[in-house]
């Protein structure tokens, strides 16, 4: 076991004036590992998230990250220029609407081939051929990398943001509700891509879901919010087979049974 | 070499805060251990906490009170303490666990099922499949049904894809929840069969039989769980 974590949170909190967002949350990040973040609306999961990955400054706490040298960074004490560099190298940012994380009027090849160009490649065939070689791993046709996402279904645009995101080798992918917007069997095919690329490239991933089932195939651990606060953490399974706090039995017990 | 698994003092119960917090003890005072190379076998009725205890012994359930000690590469881990990283560490190292039902993933073919512990472990994909192939064909598992996901798959069909991928690694300790119970007389032979030859390779086991000849033919011992029940001492 690796035993350096990637990422340490320590007592995040976020407060809109006197309203709480989520307070003192805190936890360790290790390489290849999944964690989820869940629970309902208005629960703070998304507060939390945009914290985590800079895209919201909290009112308190700090979050260092392990860079590629090895050295721990406190992200909120970076300069703004090396915090884009980080996302637009390191790390990666899957939004509930493809929509917020491509450009819809650019081509599906260029909507990839934008970030190896952020971190340096100009020679154009290759940048192609890395799209083209994305395109099919996230099941896209290849004779679609033309197209424009606009002409995208929302099943097939949500995979061009994941090949998009993932096409830098990041060592850690944010994704806020990846499957939020899609019905059951793009869902399900989504879900399997993504375990399948998070269990290849060895990416550690922090998923915010208000789906247990999504958090259950995907995550190895999960939290659980609610008001703001974490009430309850641990083992995916255990957390699900064996809920403690009354909100998570709730939350358990609510699951519609197919 | 320590001794593989150790349960010592574990209480267990369960509180239903959606029931006015009403509390279910499952099971008090849990003592016991398994020798490498032995076979236990959980007894007791229905609902007496057999499938509880292999649960709690996996993680899967938290405890209330108690050591899970297990002997973890070079040291004990003790399972209801540690966090959850070591737990899955624990999982792919040093325990296995053959469910009684599969839990599929969709678009996954039976064989890279089977296969997945192997992978996991960093063995190469080619020598993961060819193993897996291996047990499947053992297992008397259709070769047409190799390569297609086993969500369609009978119940016995389903057991036998679970109990390959439970047996394909060399996990020092297995834990066995009924993996006979929707099997023919031939396959549970199998099964029995391959039970006896991790105990020649010292595996540790505890399980779960319904079945009494293959009870019969796998047990070194069996531990009755009514003695943890907290029923009992109320009916006493």
């Amino acid at each position: 076991m690796n035993d350096t974590p990637l990422f340490k949170v320590s007592g995040v909190s976020k407060f809109y004036g006197q309203r709480i967002g989520c307070k003192d949350v805190s936890f360790d990040l290790w390489p290849g590992e999944v964690l989820a973040i869940v629970g309902e609306s208005g629960s703070g999961k998304t507060t939390l998230l945009n914290c985590l990955s800079t895209r919201l400054m909290p009112t308190a706490g700090s979050v260092e990250y392990r860079m590629r040298d090895g050295q721990f960074r406190d992200l909120y004490h970076m300069s703004e220029a090396e915090r884009r560099f980080l996302m637009r190298t390191d790390w990666g940012f899957v939004h509930q609407n493809p929509a917020d994380g491509l450009r819809m009027t650019v081509s599906a090849g260029a909507n990839v081939g934008e970030r190896l160009m952020a971190i340096g490649d100009r020679h154009y065939g290759n940048i192609r051929a890395t799209a083209t070689d994305w395109l099919s791993r996230v099941e896209i046709s290849t004779d679609r990398i033309d197209d424009q996402p606009r002409a995208f279904s929302g099943g097939m645009r949500q995979r061009l943001q994941i090949a998009r995101n993932l096409v830098t080798g990041p060592r850690l992918v944010f994704m806020d509700e990846p499957t939020g917007g899609l019905d059951v069997s793009v869902q399900a095919r989504l879900l399997d891509l993504v375990r399948g690329l998070v269990n290849d490239l060895g990416l550690s991933a922090i998923v915010v879901t208000h789906d247990l089932a999504v958090a259950r195939l995907l995550s190895h651990r999960m939290m659980v919010m609610k008001d703001g606060y974490v009430i309850e953490q641990g083992l995916t399974d255990r957390v699900l087979d064996d809920p403690r706090e009354p909100y998570t039995q709730l939350l358990v017990s609510s699951i519609l049974q197919v | 070499m320590a001794t593989p698994l150790v349960v010592s003092e574990v209480f267990k119960s369960f509180t239903m805060h959606l029931r006015d917090g009403l509390k279910l003890a499952v099971v008090n005072d849990v003592n016991f251990s398994v020798a490498s190379g032995e076979c236990v076998v959980l007894g007791g009725p229905s609902g007496i906490g057999k499938s509880s205890i292999l649960k709690m012994l996996y993680g899967n359930y938290a405890v209330d009170a108690g050591q899970i000690l297990v002997a973890h590469r070079d040291r004990i881990v003790d399972v209801a303490a540690v966090d959850p990283r070591t737990v899955l560490d624990v999982r792919r190292h040093t325990m296995g666990y053959v469910s009684q039902f599969l839990r599929t993933v969709p678009r996954v073919s039976a064989i890279d099922v089977v296969a997945e512990p192997l992978l996991a472990r960093g063995v190469d994909a080619g020598e993961a499949r060819d193993k897996a192939a291996a047990l499947l064909a053992g297992l008397n598992l259709p070769r047409e049904l190799w390569n297609l996901p086993p969500a369609t798959f009978s119940g016995g069909e389903q057991q036998r894809v679970n109990i390959a991928r439970g047996f394909i690694t060399d996990h020092r300790i297995l834990l066995l929840d009924e993996p006979t119970a929707s099997l023919d007389a031939a396959n549970r032979k199998v099964v029995v069969s391959m039970i006896a030859a991790k105990k020649a390779e010292g595996v540790a086991m505890l399980g779960i039989f319904h079945d009494e000849e293959v009870r019969e033919a796998v047990a070194d011992r069996i531990l009755d769980v009514s003695a943890f029940s907290p029923r009992k001492a109320v009916a006493a």
